[in-house]
């Protein structure tokens, strides 16, 4: 119902005088719809069914979603982000259930003797050559800095957790964050933006000055200001990122309202806006129901891009100690254990592969929110 | 034109000011407490007394609460004064001033460097659309967004300066030269300090190609669709001369408004690059004195990138009818 519902109001906005094949096209659809729902309609239906049959020689019908999603899935980039996408949901969600060798938090409390042998060689008094062979002999409680391994398939960080299940773990909390983020500051962005866009006048502006407001605080500094905020409150690590995900949004909301309010400014002078006003429907009707729909296109493009930039964000906070906190795991955290030169130097297995992992997800997102773009963009339908 | 103006620096005002008390506001709920961090020792030992940290509570203005405060910070701000850095110990206009540059000649060279290269990547990929050149621009420049600023300068530190040893870790000149003041000395130190840009620089360069590169490649396909390119190619214009004298100039618009829209980038430093290759840049400065709570530093700071904010939308507004004569700035 619901597509074609869309695809009326597009049809009627694109053009006033439309085909009547398409018209009574979607009326047969929907009527079929209507029909399947009522049971005693038989004879109704079997009407549709052979008046759909009859037309189907001379025309093909695709819903927008179809023709959206063929598109799409034209493109070589876009499947790629999606296996990747795919990836990371199974690896970060099913992953833990089936690896369950260790925990999140659960330190290898194998007790580990590194043994570094330096030689110094020097000639003595005599003239002759003395070589010094120096052990130096490190015991340790647990099994830090491992290399990778059959029971470490990654190694192990500096406090002898396995870097390969917290990746896991990481990668849970980001996509939790970045979806969770990215529809509250979509519901809040279509909310004031459409408010701003509808009404106009003094609520346009006084809704967008604040969104300037947001627009020109500097994003990352503020973020880190929030964020030691919050470390005075002493949450639980668990509350922490919930409280995380409110602050991300607080500052990213005001990009979406922008994009909503600009679009139905635009939408609010087509013809079929006007029908409606005709028609006296109600307010939230033609807010809810005929314009918000029809911004659904760039909404989903700008959701699926702010959802790399989100997981962006929340790394980087999580990287400088301020976003989440020990012993949850997080890529960002993973990655600053590199500003202890050893481990740069020494252990790339412990920070190079969350690196790759918050590769592989903003990089899938931006691939798919391309791809979408090009997929919805009305312009390059030929 | 005039009038637009005018009304949108009013309104600019009215927005800093928003953006003056929302920032202050979280500042002050901060819970690094510059006072008592600085004189920790000195409280755990018993040496200063509570009135004395009540004494320098109030030098330092954080006494009284937040709307006091703020009221108090505002007014001298409006006279020009934006306090004096806690931690710098200098006033902040002077800190920022003096630490802006190095800040703006690496973001300068990176952003010419940018424009330099993703220009070109752009139309070539926008020409060949869809073709195997295309599909590599595209996917190496989208790497280079997808990459966090501090992993890839470790993967690159780690190649460059910690395995082959080709580069500096960080720093601005090496830690044991000292230069004199003469033409020699003024220009092996040009030197010293280039040798340790190029790794900055790169990661900021590559890292940010991706944007401009695919907003050139978007323009120029849609120019590459105007009926005037036909109309080129109709009458027989070499391929050349279709797209540098008649596409290119148009792909130009919306780069020209772009220009203007970097200025917050061009002289507000990058923390988190400045701060991995331990520049003494002002994006450094602010991480190092929003850690300590200093902050008046934080507040300038913070405003400062907010008026650049401001005067870049402003700027790019006005280029956008500049360089487009069909645009006009009626509001």
């Amino acid at each position: 119902m619901d597509e074609i519902e869309i695809k009326n109001d597009k049809a009627n906005a694109e053009s006033p005088a439309e085909n009547s094949v398409a018209n009574t096209a979607a009326q047969a659809q929907a009527d079929a719809v209507v029909g399947v729902g009522a049971d005693g309609a038989a004879i109704a239906d079997a009407a549709v069914a052979s008046e759909g049959a009859a037309q189907e020689e001379t025309y093909k019908e695709m819903s927008p979603l179809r023709l959206v999603l063929r598109r799409f899935f034209r493109s070589k980039l876009s499947i790629i982000g999606l296996v990747m996408i795919i990836f990371l949901f199974v690896f970060s969600f099913l992953g833990p259930v089936i690896y369950r060798q260790w925990g999140e938090g659960e330190v290898d409390e194998t007790p580990t003797l590194t043994v570094v042998t330096q030689t110094f060689t020097y000639r003595d008094e005599n003239g002759e050559i003395v070589t010094v062979y120096e052990q130096l002999v490190h015991e340790s409680p647990y099994n830090e800095y491992a290399s990778p391994s059959k029971d470490h398939l990654l190694g192990t960080d500096d406090k002898g957790m396995d870097v390969f299940v917290r990746l896991m773990y990481g990668g849970r909390i980001s996509l939790l964050i970045g979806f969770i983020v990215v529809i509250l500051e979509t519901l809040i962005g279509i909310i004031l933006g459409g408010i701003a866009g509808y009404f106009g006048g003094w609520v346009d502006q006084v809704i967008m000055r604040i969104v300037d407001i947001f627009n020109c605080i500097p994003t990352l500094p503020i973020l880190l200001i929030a964020s030691a905020v919050i470390d005075s409150w002493q949450l639980e690590a668990d509350q922490r990122i919930y409280v995380l995900m409110v602050i991300i949004t607080i500052f990213s909301w005001s990009g979406i309202a922008r994009l909503v309010r600009g679009q139905i400014l635009s939408l609010r002078e087509q013809e079929y806006i006007t029908a409606t006003e005709v028609m006296g429907l109600p307010t939230w009707r033609k807010i809810f129901k005929h314009l918000i729909p029809n911004v659904m296109p760039q909404l989903i493009v700008s959701m699926t891009l702010g959802l790399g930039s989100v997981i962006m964000y929340e790394s980087t906070l999580s990287y400088l100690g301020l976003g989440v906190q020990f012993p949850k795991a997080a890529w960002g955290s993973m990655i600053s254990l590199v500003n202890n030169a050893g481990v740069l130097e020494y252990h790339p297995n412990v920070w190079l592969p969350a690196g790759v992992m918050i590769l592989i997800a903003v990089l899938g997102f931006n691939f798919v929110g391309d791809g979408l773009r090009d997929a919805m963009d009305p312009k390059a339908r030929k | 034109m005039f009038k637009y103006i005018v009304k949108r620096i009013l309104l600019s005002v009215i927005i800093l000011l928003g953006v003056s008390l929302l920032v202050y506001s979280l500042v002050r709920l901060m819970p690094m407490n510059y006072v008592e961090t600085k004189y920790a020792s000195q409280i755990a030992q018993g040496t200063i007394k509570d009135e004395d940290i009540e004494h320098f509570l109030g030098l330092y203005g954080l006494d009284g609460n937040i709307f006091v405060g703020y009221f108090k910070w505002l007014g001298n701000m409006i006279k020009g004064d934006f306090g004096i850095s806690f931690k710098y110990e200098k006033p902040v206009t002077q800190v920022i001033s003096e630490n802006m540059w190095i800040s703006f000649a690496i973001a300068f060279v990176a952003t010419i460097l940018q424009f330099l290269i993703a220009i070109p990547l752009g139309i070539s990929s926008a020409t060949h659309q869809y073709s195997a050149r295309d599909y590599t621009v595209t996917v190496f420049t989208m790497i280079g967004l997808s990459l966090p600023t501090y992993f890839f300068a470790a993967i690159v530190i780690k190649l460059f300066a910690v395995d082959l040893r080709w580069l500096p870790v960080g720093g601005i000149i090496d830690t044991g030269n000292s230069y004199d003041a003469s033409f020699v000395g003024v220009f092996s130190k040009l030197g010293d300090v280039l040798y340790h840009m190029i790794l900055p620089i790169s990661v900021s360069v590559i890292l940010s190609l991706g944007g401009l590169m695919r907003y050139t490649r978007t323009n120029t396909l849609e120019v590459l669709n105007a009926d005037y390119i036909r109309t080129a190619r109709a009458k027989g214009l070499s391929e050349k001369t279709v797209i540098y004298k008649h596409a290119f100039r148009n792909t130009l618009i919306p780069l020209a408004t772009m220009l203007a829209g970097i200025l917050p980038s061009l002289f507000g430093g990058m923390m988190i690059t400045e701060e991995v290759f331990a520049i003494d840049g002002i994006g450094r400065m602010a991480y190092k004195a929003l850690v300590e709570g200093d902050i008046p530093f934080v507040m300038g700071y913070n405003m400062f990138l907010a008026v650049l904010t401001v005067i870049g939308t402003l700027l790019s507004d006005i280029m956008y009818a500049v360089v487009d004569p069909r645009v006009k700035l009626v509001k």
